[in-house]
């Protein structure tokens, strides 16, 4: 005969004192691994949120992106690079520069791998007195945009104005009664009138386009422009810096600047937009978070309070288990059972009860806190909170049985055998 | 054999101080069966623990096979028990969850080596408990009862029978089928102390050892 078999004998015999200690080990376990999976749950919520909140932030970043991209290129150039040497505060007061550089600058950026900007128009402007008309006006030579090698080709947002002929300006072609087909001659060169522009009240309005090459010859600057258009997209905002950073490495002579446009508004509210989208999901998040700690805070109270409640009833059940075998404890003893197989008897009792309770308890808690939580899904089934459960309850149980089981083994036989 | 020398056993009973064993003698010879006699408090069952090394007394020393009893370790103290004693009790000590085949066999708990079967199936033949080994002790008379519990105390053949009034709640015929067992443990060579205040019963014995009451 072994001490185990006497221990399923004595669980048999008083079932309602075994039910009653695995009712205390479950409540335990289901209190732990309720808590538990009602967290996993809000954390597995919160996850949710947030994504859902991210993707709905994306794909309204990712529209702005498309709208910005369409916008920026409706609205033009608004990128400038200038040579190095021209003091910007002359470009603002004059609307071009006064300085030059050679023309093949154009071609240097073009055959330029990991550009960030799109659409290279060199120019090439002054400000002269039309001799034939004396008028101000602002001779502005271009030979259409270059394209970039390394990248697919696009529609080019301006075409080249074809040799020998030219585009006026609103103001010019107003004032002198000018229409598209007529003949006119600037500094005694004849130019076909090929469109007259709509206002766009601005310097444009007196603005003469015509050849690059024909200007420069006019001009007298054979081979030199004074600007590169380019166009920078906002899709991604706040890259000027890497832009200058691209332009430097190939043109050091050279200096990039952003023409103040709606589209560096509309870029910055969409930056703005983007950022609030951002802080909006962090303060989510920290809500959530605080709301968690919360749980937690309170969770950290329950559950030591139900466990100790566990312990200290699973003590007393044992108590009166002891009480009720002293009897038999005494006999055992009188036959030549050592204190340790005493010991032994409730122990193991224990110990069943901890494992079984702990079965119990881990399948009632994560189903009782996935009620709770309202969420059913195999991700709760937590490997590691499980084995943690299988080796702590049988533990605490132990632990809780122990002072009963040393005063059972300590039982003196004589006491017991002499109340007769 | 048993050898108690001199020994004294006081208890405290809400303050007053009673002997029950003032200092005491007594020498049981091996294969000798001794009845203890006396009324009710004259310290019997103090004396039959005390052989049986369950209590320990104030003074003097019990003294077993050579063994001094009481300067043993409490668990060599155990084990000494365990190989060479047996004890039966008026009330049973039945162990309540087991039938009368498992109660039989507890000693086997603290016993170092196998049951030995043939021997558990002699004493089940002798004492009558063939038709209720598997009968809890709920389900059996009280001579059912005495009569697993002498099995019991008698399965590892112990050389000294300890018994403590066995046949005080058993009819005629119960009594007499436990006697026939304590004379044929006796024949076989076992020591046997009896405590009893039944006087017939005592004459039985080869020696009748008369406690008074302090």
């Amino acid at each position: 005969m072994k001490i185990r078999y006497l221990v399923q004998k004595e669980i048999k015999r008083r079932k309602l004192n075994f039910a009653l200690c695995l009712l205390s080990v479950i409540v335990a376990v289901v209190s732990v691994c309720s808590v538990f999976t009602m967290l996993e749950i809000y954390d597995l919520r919160t996850k949710e949120i947030v994504q859902k909140k991210e993707q709905e932030t994306k794909e309204r970043m990712d529209s702005l992106e498309d709208d910005y991209r369409k916008i920026t290129k409706q609205l033009g150039f608004n990128l400038l690079i200038l040579p190095k040497n021209q003091n910007i505060s002359d470009v603002y007061a004059n609307d071009f520069a006064s300085k030059f550089m050679p023309e093949e600058y154009v071609e240097i950026l073009a055959n330029t791998k990991s550009m960030l900007i799109r659409h290279l128009l060199p120019s090439l402007q002054q400000k002269i007195v039309w001799p034939e008309k004396h008028r101000t006006i602002v001779l502005a030579g271009t030979r259409g945009e270059v394209p970039f090698a390394h990248k697919a080709p696009k529609e080019p947002m301006m075409v080249a104005v074809p040799k020998g002929t030219m585009i006026i300006g609103y103001e010019l072609h107003q004032s002198l009664g000018v229409k598209v087909g007529d003949k006119l001659r600037i500094m005694n060169r004849e130019f076909t009138v090929q469109k007259c522009n709509e206002s766009r009240g601005n310097i444009d309005d007196i603005t003469i386009w015509i050849d690059l090459k024909e200007s420069q010859e006019l001009l007298n600057k054979p081979g030199k422009i004074n600007a590169i258009l380019a166009l920078s997209c906002h899709c991604h905002g706040g890259n000027l810096g890497k832009i200058r950073d691209e332009v430097n490495s190939v043109l050091p002579e050279t200096q990039v600047y952003e023409k103040g446009s709606r589209v560096l508004i509309r870029a910055e509210a969409r930056d703005r937009a983007a950022k609030e989208a951002k802080e909006a999901i962090q303060a989510e998040i920290k809500q959530r978070k605080d709301l968690r700690k919360e749980r937690e805070n309170l969770a950290a109270i329950i559950v030591p309070l139900v466990l100790l409640t566990s312990v200290v009833w699973i003590v007393f059940l044992f108590m009166g288990n002891v009480r009720e075998r002293k009897s038999e404890i005494g006999i055992l003893r009188a036959v030549g059972v050592n204190e340790v197989s005493i010991m032994k008897l409730f122990l193991l009792k224990a110990f069943w009860i901890g494992i079984i309770g702990a079965f119990c308890g881990y399948v009632l808690g994560i189903g009782g806190g996935s009620i709770l939580g309202g969420l059913f899904s195999t991700s709760l089934v937590n490997v590691p909170l499980f084995v943690a459960v299988i080796i702590l309850a049988p533990l605490l149980s132990i632990i809780a049985a122990w002072v009963p089981a040393v005063i059972a083994s300590r039982q003196d036989p004589a006491e017991v055998l002499k109340e007769e | 054999m048993i050898e108690i020398k001199n020994i004294t056993k006081i208890y405290n009973k809400e303050g007053a101080e009673v002997r029950a064993l003032d200092d005491y003698s007594l020498s049981i010879e091996k294969g000798e069966f001794v009845a203890i006699q006396g009324a009710s408090g004259c310290g019997k069952t103090t004396l039959l623990l005390s052989i049986g090394g369950l209590l320990s007394p104030d003074k003097g020393s019990v003294v077993i096979n050579g063994n001094a009893v009481y300067d043993m370790p409490v668990e060599e103290r155990t084990v000494f028990r365990a190989k060479t004693m047996g004890f039966v009790f008026q009330q049973y000590h039945l162990i309540p969850y087991l039938n009368v085949l498992e109660n039989i066999r507890v000693p086997a708990l603290a016993a170092q080596g196998e049951v030995p079967e043939e021997r558990l199936e002699m004493l089940i033949k002798t004492l009558g408990l063939k038709e209720r080994i598997n009968h809890t002790p709920a389900e059996l008379s009280a001579g059912e009862k005495q009569r697993t519990a002498l099995a019991r105390a008698l399965l590892f053949e112990p050389d000294i029978l300890l018994a403590d009034e066995i046949t005080g709640n058993l009819d005629e015929k119960n009594v007499e089928i436990v006697m026939n067992c304590l004379f044929e443990y006796q024949k076989a060579g076992g020591t046997i102390v009896l405590v009893s205040h039944d006087t017939a019963l005592c004459k039985r014995a080869d020696r009748i050892e008369e406690l008074t009451v302090k």
